[in-house]
């Protein structure tokens, strides 16, 4: 917030749609092809051409199209999606420090998740188990929040908190029940880790919906920026819009989360990079989100696999790195 | 649809009696102040009004339709609010802000186009905020953003305006250019109702009064039957003296 406090107009903000999109576009290329080139064994950028076209030796071929290509896309996918959820939420709360993450919505999906996993059950299990628990969290939160009186954004935000800190203790106590020999795999999942996603397709495929989706609901999210009452004064129907902002984050949170575990931040630095970039027109801001949040996340699990290569970093550790002094300095502007 | 009706209407004024239902017409080309002490309901009134709160028993009729029955575009576009107070969201400049005027008006897929923007620039102008067009809105001053409230609501185009105390934070001139304002809206033929504080601007620009007691009574009618001095004063539990000036009545509160 700290160029739009001092009155200056965001830098990019007002030239159009395409133009922006098109640069992250992109960006996004080209960290998908960095990502696909470098790694405990580097392909060089000829090799990499060659094996896009279909040719190429078998070796790199199985290295790129079956190894790093479908990491590199959930990667992708999961950091749009988080970075979607993120803006969503922070419109829903008018609060630029809302995020899945710090709402719990995270949180549940991790328990549900664990819980699966801890019951030895998996593959499409520990998928539904996690949706199961975002959308608990969902309701907790939505529900207590509303209490007798209307939402208010503090007291959805203080809800939001209260519950990722259950959650926490709740996984805490799910890590200290089981048995040792299933602990590393629960750790590493809950610091966020794509070296256990199978196919990038589900997530991809979402992301793509749900940014089309939210396409013509843009200008209806514009108008909610300023507050229910305006909204509503405005022609918006705010309660369904609410819950459709409520479920859509929600979906998209538990998507990420059983693609690549639990990870932080990302919905919360890149909406917010982006509005100091080019404004808050949610049409623009929301594809945008998809964009470089799918970026930020290929660039961050590149970084996770190279770092102590051959040895691999959750992702989580990454973005945490990056996104904790960020929140601080956010939090420390906003006052 | 510019012809707003209130039948039988009672506000929801949380732990108040019921009171007098109020049953009355605005009609194009009325300006209705609504004078009360604090408290006494005159947010929740425009509010009911508006459709953004239930009321407690009858309805609010827009052109004889139950508002109740009406989609919120529909009535978006019949019916504007000027809020008495708003909240900064994320940073928006002041022609953002205006331009969100005209959001009943367009679908869903539709940006805004040419014509939205220069009937935003023209409300700007009106509203003399024209020169902070790029401004970000939380730079303003309280006087600057209720211009610009109003400017939003200019944009929108209805045919019925309901203003929250349009005159606040307004230096002299410009709660005269507001009030006038209003006034050429109902000279065009829509119809105006607000809420004053101030009764002298009532007393000059309003040609209908709804005065709302604290126990829950009310009564209405033409300006001059309505501005009887011990009924004001019985109103606000406060003296007055009266004057006239420049061929209007003045009230001004004695110690």
């Amino acid at each position: 917030m700290a160029a739009a406090e001092l009155g200056a107009r965001p830098l990019l903000a007002g030239r159009g749609i395409w133009l922006p999109l098109a640069v992250l576009a992109l960006a996004g290329c080209a960290a998908l092809g960095l990502s696909l080139a470098v790694g405990s064994a580097s392909v060089s950028p000829e090799a990499l051409w060659a094996v896009l076209r279909g040719e190429g030796d078998a070796l790199s071929r199985t290295l790129v199209l079956e190894l790093r290509l479908p990491r590199s896309l959930s990667a992708f996918a999961v950091g749009g999606l988080l970075a979607v959820a993120g803006a969503l939420m922070q419109v829903l709360l008018r609060n630029p420090l809302a995020d899945p993450y710090v709402l719990g919505l995270s949180g549940g999906a991790s328990v549900g998740a664990l819980a699966a996993m801890l019951a030895g059950l998996g593959g499409a299990v520990i998928t539904g188990s996690a949706f199961a628990g975002a959308f608990l969290s969902t309701l907790l939160v939505f529900g207590l929040a509303h209490g007798t009186g209307s939402w208010t954004p503090s007291r959805l935000l203080l809800t939001g908190v209260v519950v990722a800190a259950g959650w926490g203790a709740v996984i805490t106590l799910m890590l200290a029940l089981s048995p040792a020999e299933r602990l590393p795999g629960m750790l590493y999942w809950l610091m966020g880790d794509l070296s256990y996603s199978r196919t990038p397709w589900p997530p991809l495929a979402l992301l793509l919906i749900i940014c089309l989706l939210l396409m013509p609901l843009g200008r209806s999210l514009n108008v909610m920026a300023r507050g229910p009452l305006q909204a509503a004064a405005l022609g918006v129907n705010v309660r369904p819009l609410e819950w459709t902002i409520y479920l859509v984050a929600s979906a998209l949170t538990a998507m990420a989360v059983t693609t690549a575990g639990s990870i932080g931040f990302v919905g919360l630095v890149v909406p917010h990079m982006l509005r100091l970039l080019l404004g808050n027109d949610q049409r623009l801001i929301l594809p945008a989100c998809a964009l470089a949040g799918g970026t930020l996340l290929v660039l961050a699990d590149t970084l996770a696999r190279t770092m102590i290569a051959p040895e691999q970093l959750p992702v989580g550790v990454i973005t945490a790195l990056l996104g904790v002094p960020t929140f601080l300095y956010l939090l420390y502007r906003s006052r | 649809m510019n012809r707003l009706g209130l039948g039988d209407l009672v506000i929801d004024v949380p732990g108040r009696d019921d009171g007098r239902a109020l049953s009355l017409g605005v009609e194009p080309g009325q300006v209705w102040g609504v004078l009360g002490p604090n408290g006494v309901g005159k947010t929740t009134l425009l509010h009911t009004l508006a459709g953004l709160r239930a009321p407690r028993a009858g309805q609010v009729l827009l052109d004889g339709q139950a508002l109740a029955t009406l989609g919120r575009r529909q009535v978006a576009r019949a019916l504007g609010l000027v809020f008495q107070d708003r909240q900064d969201g994320f940073p928006a400049t002041v022609r953002e802000t205006a331009l969100i005027g005209r959001h009943p008006w367009l679908s869903a897929w539709q940006m805004e186009g040419g014509e939205d923007l220069r009937l935003a620039e023209t409300a700007l102008a009106r509203l003399d905020v024209d020169h902070l067009a790029e401004r970000l809105v939380s730079t303003l001053s309280g006087g600057e953003r209720q211009r610009l409230a109003i400017a939003t609501v200019l944009t929108q185009t209805p045919q019925i305006w309901l203003a929250d105390e349009p005159t606040n934070h307004l230096d002299l001139h410009h709660q005269t250019a507001v009030m006038a304002l209003l006034a050429e809206q109902a000279a065009e033929g829509r119809a105006v109702m607000m809420c004053l504080h101030d009764l002298n601007l009532a007393a000059r620009w309003c040609d209908h009064l709804l005065l709302l007691y604290p126990d829950g009574e009310a009564c209405w009618g033409p300006r001059d039957a309505m501005l009887e001095t011990s009924a004001l004063e019985r109103l606000y539990g406060q003296r007055l003296a009266t004057a006239e000036v420049d061929g209007a009545p003045v009230f001004v509160p004695v110690r």
